[in-house]
């Protein structure tokens, strides 16, 4: 699969590490929910690192779209929050 | 839903309503080059501002710099003058000085940081917007408009999703650079007023002036005895209890009157 972080570009993943990169970004969705500052950053931060140190980049010129995307490195809770929730385009 | 598929789902929306716009695929990709294009001047410019920017934060850290070194050497005129008091205060202002360099110097890092990881992204750009040309020029010759739909379909959202990414990192770091520059301006006004070098905010180099005041006295005295041995066999003693006792008192008490002693000498 391929993923992008926002901010750094794409990599390619191997379909078996979606389990263990679930558990992460579950992780980070609990925390971005409950509105909890403390486990917000640690858990983005370790879902950034297993993606980059478990991806590979994709070449400059590829035109393929991601199937998962990840916030940039810095995002705050809020950013987040905007951009899982875009302009109100996801129901749920 | 996971932050992951969120984040995703919402940038594919985004290329899907970009495809729908347009009845004949086939503009789609002529407007979508258009957009790149416009999107390749926006990321160059937003590095160009934050170069600026950085460029800006530099100078103001090296008159920073300048300005503690200054007052460093005060301190040191000042103690060998053995006035602890002026080189305490000399000091005092040093560091503050100090804490707004490591302020400057964290946000330039930063900046940096930015103008790196938008000079690659610009550089993504623009490999992916060249791949984007010559796949246009391909899918336009060879397809009917119904069998490029696919292609283009993917082209397009695989480009749009960068452009979405590009896009927000410039919007990011013209933000950024904004407060920055509101900052850097306001640190502008400081030096200008003057304030940074004399923090009582009096606009004079009190510190300096004393210095120089107390070097003026010093160069009274010896001037003194120095007419004083050529006038020929004052002894020591009443130079001391003479005419010097008024320089002497002059100094501390009404520094003022010191400039003016110190050039008719």
């Amino acid at each position: 699969m391929i993923v992008r972080i926002l901010g750094e570009g794409q990599l390619r993943v191997d379909d078996a590490a979606t389990d263990e990169l679930n558990v992460l970004d579950a992780a980070l969705g609990k925390a971005v929910n409950a509105g909890d500052e403390q486990a917000f950053r640690p858990a983005l931060t370790a879902l950034l690192d297993r993606v980059r140190s478990l991806g590979t980049p994709l070449a400059e010129d590829a035109l393929e779209p991601s199937d998962l995307i990840l916030p940039y490195s810095d995002a705050g809770l809020d950013d987040v929050r905007e951009l899982t929730t875009g302009e109100g385009l996801i129901p749920g | 839903m996971s932050v992951m598929k969120r984040v995703s789902l919402i940038f594919k929306s985004k290329a899907n309503r970009a495809l729908d716009r347009m009845e004949d695929p086939r503009e789609t990709l002529d407007y979508s080059y258009q957009r790149q294009l416009e999107m390749l001047t926006q990321v160059r410019r937003g590095v160009a501002d934050v170069a600026t920017s950085r460029k800006r934060l530099e100078l103001q850290m090296n008159t920073l710099q300048q300005q503690q070194n200054k007052l460093e050497g005060q301190a040191k005129q000042a103690l060998g003058a053995g006035r602890e008091d002026l080189a305490r205060e000399a000091l005092s202002r040093r560091s503050t000085l100090q804490t707004q360099y490591a302020d400057l110097e964290t946000q330039y890092h930063s900046l940096q940081a930015d103008e790196e990881k938008l000079t690659a992204a610009s550089q993504r750009l623009q490999a992916k917007v060249e791949a984007f040309r010559t796949q246009k020029e391909t899918i336009k010759a060879t397809y009917t408009a119904a069998e490029a739909q696919t292609r283009i379909g993917e082209a397009v959202s695989g480009i749009s999703e960068e452009m979405g990414d590009v896009g927000m990192a410039v919007q990011r770091a013209q933000d950024k650079t904004a407060q920055m520059q509101a900052r850097a301006g306001a640190i502008d006004e400081l030096m200008a007023s003057g304030a940074l070098d004399d923090v009582t905010g009096t606009g004079r180099d009190d510190i300096q002036s004393e210095l120089d005041q107390m070097r003026g006295g010093q160069d009274v005295e010896l001037e003194l005895e120095r007419l004083k041995g050529e006038i020929g066999g004052a002894p020591k003693r009443e130079i001391e209890s003479g005419p010097v006792d008024g320089a002497a008192q002059a100094s501390p008490a009404t520094p003022a009157e010191q400039p003016q002693a110190g050039e008719s000498s």
